[in-house]
């Protein structure tokens, strides 16, 4: 239980990962409860998305350890079963399957979700349940404004709805804790905003957490509960947007600290 | 007229080649894997169905062999493949080297080295006159069994949510494990289907060239690898034109003579090289962009 009576979702503690020399994420501590928008921000290089891969399963962490509801799964825990365990997220380079249509990737990640084995999968012996799926995915692209687009090849969609398609896709999933890797890179303001508010909205919906590395630092002021801020792989501040705003450090490490030459 | 009996030969190994080239692809577009495992389970398949319609109706061998080299297809991917999911490239490559010799050697030990003979299938083996040209009727089987296998396919691949999350899985491996697909069992079903094929692609193979010894599937396996190749490595229509013309191409040249007849096999071997000089991603093949 957290402070504030809040059930505990990620509890991520001393998390290290180590390329060769490199040390991408150094150390890393914190803690996202049921129902937040956390954000994870830092200068290009930080480790962010390393952070986003380690409690994914994309990375086995060089040490420390990533727990989902209190239970951990830092290690010997493939990323389908982190999915299913109820982990989703976006990528800041989108990665749709581009060569199938909307619905199709929509389709694909509610796949995991469905009870069937190969045999009837095959045969498709359970239409009930495949049209029930079936209509789950037009709501979910419904709600990204994307229904009417559902037969479109995805990689044919403009970059903005890619992004959307993305959120989509995650939450066909059914997930607890979203991650969203830079969702609002290559969109303009008015995009931005529209974000800010679909991001609430899904929260509530389904009952989220949010977990969000953004650069827009307008769109993270807004919406966040809570903000942690890396540099070079070390936390190097957190805490409500208006104290984090405020930190000489966090400014340092965006401006550059000023050297006498 | 001349040709027809070739060009009905060509058809017919060419359906054959199809059968097997299909594995290749399936097998190459998930895993990014040349199977070189894949020419032994189709001669395997031959060998199980000499043993089993010993002292088995043919009835009852048949439906076996193919239970039985899916069976075989699954163990070798579990077995060899899987424990190097996460290894370099080139290291699931040498295990599948390693596969395709050990199924030689483990024949070589059963036969003792010596040519089996492959069973008869009565109704499929019978001779027939085909507008004038004295075949096998498994020449007319062939085609027609391939053309309803590959539809068959097709629409487990568009339309079924195994086929859906294949595709995503070729598409994107890393993106669909992270969507929750569980590419243990695409995997393990891409070989299921792989297998399956190569079996029937044996029995309709060996139902023409009778004789069996273990390094038997080396060269049909060969050929349907360069036909996949030549369509593209990891396309399904592709394998399945590629396969049809080297089939019916090295049958129209054995027409030629005897003189001819020895460069058969060379010819296709030749198409390799010149596809992968002039359009090395074959003629289906797509760009190969990077994953980040």
């Amino acid at each position: 239980m957290a402070g504030d009576g809040r059930m505990n979702i990620l509890q991520i503690n001393e998390l290290t990962m180590r390329f060769g020399g490199v040390t991408a994420v150094d150390g890393l501590s914190m803690e996202i409860n049921d129902g937040e928008i956390v954000a994870l921000i830092g200068p290009n290089g930080a480790g962010k998305t390393t952070a986003f891969n380690c409690v994914t399963g994309v990375y086995e962490p060089t040490s420390g350890k990533v727990s989902f509801m209190g239970k951990e799964i830092s290690r010997g825990t493939s990323p389908d079963k982190i999915t299913r365990l109820g982990i989703a997220r976006t990528f800041q380079n989108i990665r749709l399957f581009r060569t199938m249509t909307v619905l199709e990737n929509v389709l694909a990640a509610k796949h995991m979700r469905t009870r069937h084995n190969v045999l009837t999968a095959t045969l498709q012996l359970s239409r009930r349940e495949e049209k029930r799926v079936h209509s789950e995915a037009l709501e979910l692209l419904e709600e990204q404004g994307l229904l009417h687009l559902k037969d479109e090849i995805s990689a044919n969609l403009p970059y903005g709805l890619q992004r959307h398609l993305e959120i989509a896709r995650a939450l066909a999933t059914s997930p607890r804790l979203l991650l969203l890797d830079e969702p609002a890179a290559g969109m303009n303001p008015q995009e931005t905003a529209e974000l800010a508010d679909t991001i609430r909205r899904i929260r509530d919906k389904y009952s989220l957490t949010v977990f969000i590395i953004e650069h827009h630092m307008d769109l993270i002021m807004r919406i966040s509960d809570r903000i942690y801020v890396l540099d070079f792989g070390k936390l190097i501040a957190s805490g409500a947007p208006r104290e984090v705003q405020a930190n000489q450090r966090v400014i340092d490490a965006y401006l550059g600290v000023a050297n006498d030459a | 007229m001349r040709y027809l009996p070739y060009i009905l030969a060509g058809i017919s190994v060419g359906g054959q080649y199809a059968l097997i080239a299909i594995g290749y692809t399936m097998v190459y577009g998930i895993l990014r894997l040349i199977n070189f495992a894949h020419g032994d389970i189709f001669m395997a398949a031959g060998l199980i169905m000499i043993y089993l319609s010993g002292p088995l109706t043919l009835w009852l061998s048949l439906p076996l062999v193919l239970v039985l080299t899916v069976l075989l297809g699954f163990v070798v991917e579990r077995v060899a493949y899987k424990p190097l999911r996460d290894a370099p490239r080139m290291s699931v490559m040498i295990s599948a080297i390693g596969v395709s010799y050990l199924v030689q050697n483990v024949a070589l030990y059963i036969t003792g080295g010596l040519a089996k003979t492959y069973p008869t299938i009565p109704w499929v083996s019978d001779t027939i006159n085909l507008f004038g040209a004295i075949t096998k009727r498994v020449t007319v089987i062939t085609p027609i069994l391939t053309a309803v296998l590959i539809a068959g396919l097709v629409l487990l691949i568009k339309k079924t949510k195994i086929g859906m999350a294949m595709r995503a899985v070729s598409r994107d491996f890393e993106t669909s494990r992270l969507m929750g697909i569980k590419i243990n069992a695409v995997i393990s079903v891409t070989f299921v289907i792989g297998s399956f094929l190569a079996a029937v692609g044996s029995a309709l193979y060996f139902a023409n060239y009778t004789a069996i010894v273990p390094t038997s599937g080396a060269m049909p396996g060969l050929k349907a690898f360069v036909a996949a190749v030549f369509g593209g490595i990891g396309s399904i229509p592709g394998a399945v034109i590629g396969a049809f013309l080297i089939g019916i191409s090295e049958n129209v040249i054995k027409s030629g003579g005897s003189g001819w007849t020895t460069f058969s096999d060379a010819f296709t071997f030749v198409l390799l090289i010149i596809i992968l000089v002039v359009r090395p991603t074959g003629l289906f093949g797509e760009k190969q962009t990077d994953k980040v």
